[in-house]
């Protein structure tokens, strides 16, 4: 009578085992908020399909998903060829697939302004290299006509972990300015010459409204949340541009037309008026193969299901969405996961 | 020796009071016979047996901790080669940290974590001995009691909300109050010089030494509460003022617990992680100037190997693990031979 229990509850078990699937994933904290809900709002809608996330941040992300530690990964920077191939020697071939989009924006105090300032990305790069000190230096006054900037010496405050955010920053920063890419380049971290470094959106915003005559960068979404003021960028055309989420679309859109087939695209500094230039995607990172089916078909779903109806509720959570010709040539890649 | 006395009792051999050991009771005097207690205790227990088990239970345990320590070790030298061999010793020599261009060099925040957690300690433990002295010795009853139950809270406090705490309070005090009045008096130090923002390694010595305050006061006042009452009064006895009778009667005596106090408090200064990062600015910079921003091993470790990409530099990473584990041990043991070197002679007036 126990035997034959316990094998019900063990055929009972394995049943149910095999019907929900459980598939991990880990990496970027940016897109966060936005994969947390979109995970839980799939399962109530998919009962038996659990998607688990985990932000442990894009570096974490790439290297699990590497070594098969988790179903997937995501990265708010494209992995690079080496990382690629560290992975396909793995036995992981993997595909990026865009998700959402963010921007970062110049955040500022400066004692008696009233007025947005606007920033070219030179004006920017010489405040990090230190070669721009003071609040009423020339070239500052000369993006900036008619607002009476202080001769105070500028603080710049940098996000001091490695993050998404200063990826974008500085990917922007090292293709505009020439002198940028030679005395820091891109990176998650980067050695900055000077300044004070603060951890986290938080930390940084705290820094720069507390300390008159500093100068920092906050996610787009920060700012907005927390109705920080912050600067208008100067774009490719010539444009000095307020972030939103309409002109980190605009800016994907001017992309799309290059796209290339494996979505590892930069978009800061992209074409079109309407385009703001410190804008990046957000990558989930997908194996092409996937030896368990059952958890191949719900990841196929659901990428699907954040196409069509996911992308919907980005600009509630201040991300900007795919742009459609981006989102029609995912729903093609897709296919190509099984 | 007016008074008669017709029994001579054996008189007690009583040591130097600089030589007694300061702690232990006496021990208790042997009885003929074994009680009652005692012979239905060897009646029930197992005996032998469970001795041998209850000790080699406890060698193990002891053991656990070369285990424990070996592990660590071997982790954090195995994840590390990438960057032993690729550098060598001169990453614990140079200063240059660019994780774009691959080049990775300790020394700043070598020089950050020493630096913040000497000047905490220089400002935590004349503080900490004082208020464990007024604790002990000089505080009205009524008092007592709400100081210890301060202090101890203060120890519950986890570092996370110093850190805040900090960020909000402190960072503008040591910013429009402190820093002004110090680069007045002492700027001519070279040490307090303008640029100030607030954030540096001064204000991130000030949180430590108020977050290892509380450990070494609390745990130094029942080092001095355990030196035995007669220390105290013999020194009253022969006349000494109250700071000579602490000085000769309590310090001395528990000097050894107290420098294990202090021990435990930079251990913490040494590996504290969030509230430092919170505070100290982040930037690998060797600069007199204490307002300047600093970096520690901690915090870089905590700020960068989330999103660390490239297997050299998760290694080097480790490896500035490993550099804080070897300060640690390297501090710890300058502290120990410290010790030694106060204890061995044994003189007087170096308590």
């Amino acid at each position: 009578m126990r035997v034959k229990l316990l094998a019900a509850t063990a055929i009972a078990f394995l049943a149910t085992g095999a019907w929900a699937q459980n598939l991990n994933g880990a990496g970027a904290s940016f897109p966060n908020p936005i994969y947390s809900r979109w995970f839980s709002e799939y399962a109530q809608q998919h009962p038996g399909a659990h998607i688990n996330y985990q932000s442990i941040g894009s570096g974490a992300g790439i290297q699990q998903v590497t070594q098969k530690t988790v179903d997937f990964g995501a990265s708010d920077g494209p992995m690079s060829d080496a990382q690629l191939e560290a992975a396909a020697k793995n036995g992981v071939k993997i595909i990026h697939i865009p998700t959402v989009l963010g921007a970062v924006v110049p955040v500022y105090n400066v004692p008696g302004v009233t007025q947005d300032l606007r920033f070219a990305p030179e004006v920017i790069a010489g405040i990090y290299l230190g070669k721009i000190t003071y609040w009423d230096d020339g070239n500052l006054q000369h993006d900036n006509p008619g607002v009476k900037l202080p001769h105070n010496r500028i603080l710049p405050v940098y996000r001091s972990e490695g993050s998404g955010t200063n990826y974008i920053f500085t990917d922007f920063l090292s293709k505009v300015v020439p002198d940028f890419q030679k005395e820091i380049g891109k990176g998650t971290s980067v050695k900055w010459p000077g300044g004070i470094g603060q951890k986290g959106n938080e930390g940084i915003a705290g820094m720069v409204r507390s300390t008159p005559n500093a100068f920092g960068y906050v996610e787009l979404i920060y700012a907005l949340q927390n109705h920080m003021p912050f600067g208008l960028v100067r774009n490719a055309s010539g444009k000095y541009l307020k972030a939103s989420v309409e002109g980190v679309t605009a800016a994907a859109a001017g992309a799309a037309k290059n796209m290339p087939a494996d979505y590892r695209v930069s978009i800061t500094n992209a074409p079109g008026a309407d385009a703001y230039p410190i804008s990046s995607f957000t990558w989930l990172l997908i194996p092409q193969q996937w030896p368990d089916q059952a958890k191949g078909k719900v990841m196929v779903d659901f990428l699907h299901w954040m196409l069509d109806h996911g992308e919907e509720e980005t600009t509630g959570l201040n991300y900007a969405p795919l742009p459609k010709a981006v989102a029609d040539k995912v729903r093609a890649t897709i296919n190509e996961i099984h | 020796m007016t008074q008669p006395n017709p029994v001579t009792l054996p008189t007690p051999i009583v040591e130097p009071a600089g030589r007694t050991p300061p702690q232990g009771p006496p021990p208790p005097a042997e009885t003929a016979q074994p009680s009652e207690i005692r012979r239905f205790l060897r009646d029930r227990s197992s005996g032998r047996a469970a001795d041998g088990t209850f000790g080699g239970l406890m060698l193990i345990s002891a053991l656990s901790i070369f285990v424990i320590v070996a592990l660590i070790l071997w982790v954090l030298i195995h994840d590390s080669q990438l960057s032993i061999h690729a550098f060598g010793w001169k990453f614990f020599r140079t200063s240059n940290w660019d994780p774009v261009n691959g080049s990775f060099g300790a020394l700043p925040f070598i020089y950050g974590t020493v630096v913040s957690s000497f000047l905490a300690l220089l400002m935590a433990v004349p503080l900490s001995l004082a208020v464990a002295i007024f604790v002990l010795d000089i505080c009205p009853p009524a008092l007592r009691a709400p100081i210890s139950f301060l202090t101890e809270l203060l120890a519950a406090i986890p570092s996370v909300v110093y850190g805040l705490w900090a960020l909000v309070v402190l960072v503008p005090i040591m910013r429009d109050q402190v820093g002004p009045l110090l680069e007045k008096w002492f700027g001519w130090t070279g040490l307090f010089a303008e640029p100030n923002f607030g954030v540096g390694m001064l204000t991130a010595s000030v949180v430590l030494a108020i977050m290892i305050f509380p450990i070494i006061s609390s745990i130094s006042r029942d080092v001095m509460k355990a030196v035995p009452i007669h220390q105290r009064e013999a020194a009253l006895a022969l006349g000494a003022t109250r700071w000579e009778m602490l000085r000769i009667g309590v310090l001395r005596n528990a000097r050894i617990g107290i420098v294990g106090a202090v021990i435990l408090g930079l251990g913490r200064a040494l590996g504290e992680t969030i509230a430092v990062t919170m505070v100290i600015g982040n930037h690998p910079d060797i600069v007199k100037n204490l307002f300047n921003p600093a970096y520690t091993l901690a915090s870089v470790i905590a700020n960068e190997f989330t999103e660390a990409t490239g297997d050299l530099y998760v290694s080097a990473l480790i490896e500035i693990g490993l550099a804080l584990f070897l300060v640690t041990i390297v501090v710890n043991a300058i502290a120990r031979l410290l010790v030694w070197a106060v204890t061995r002679g044994n003189s007087a007036r170096t308590a």
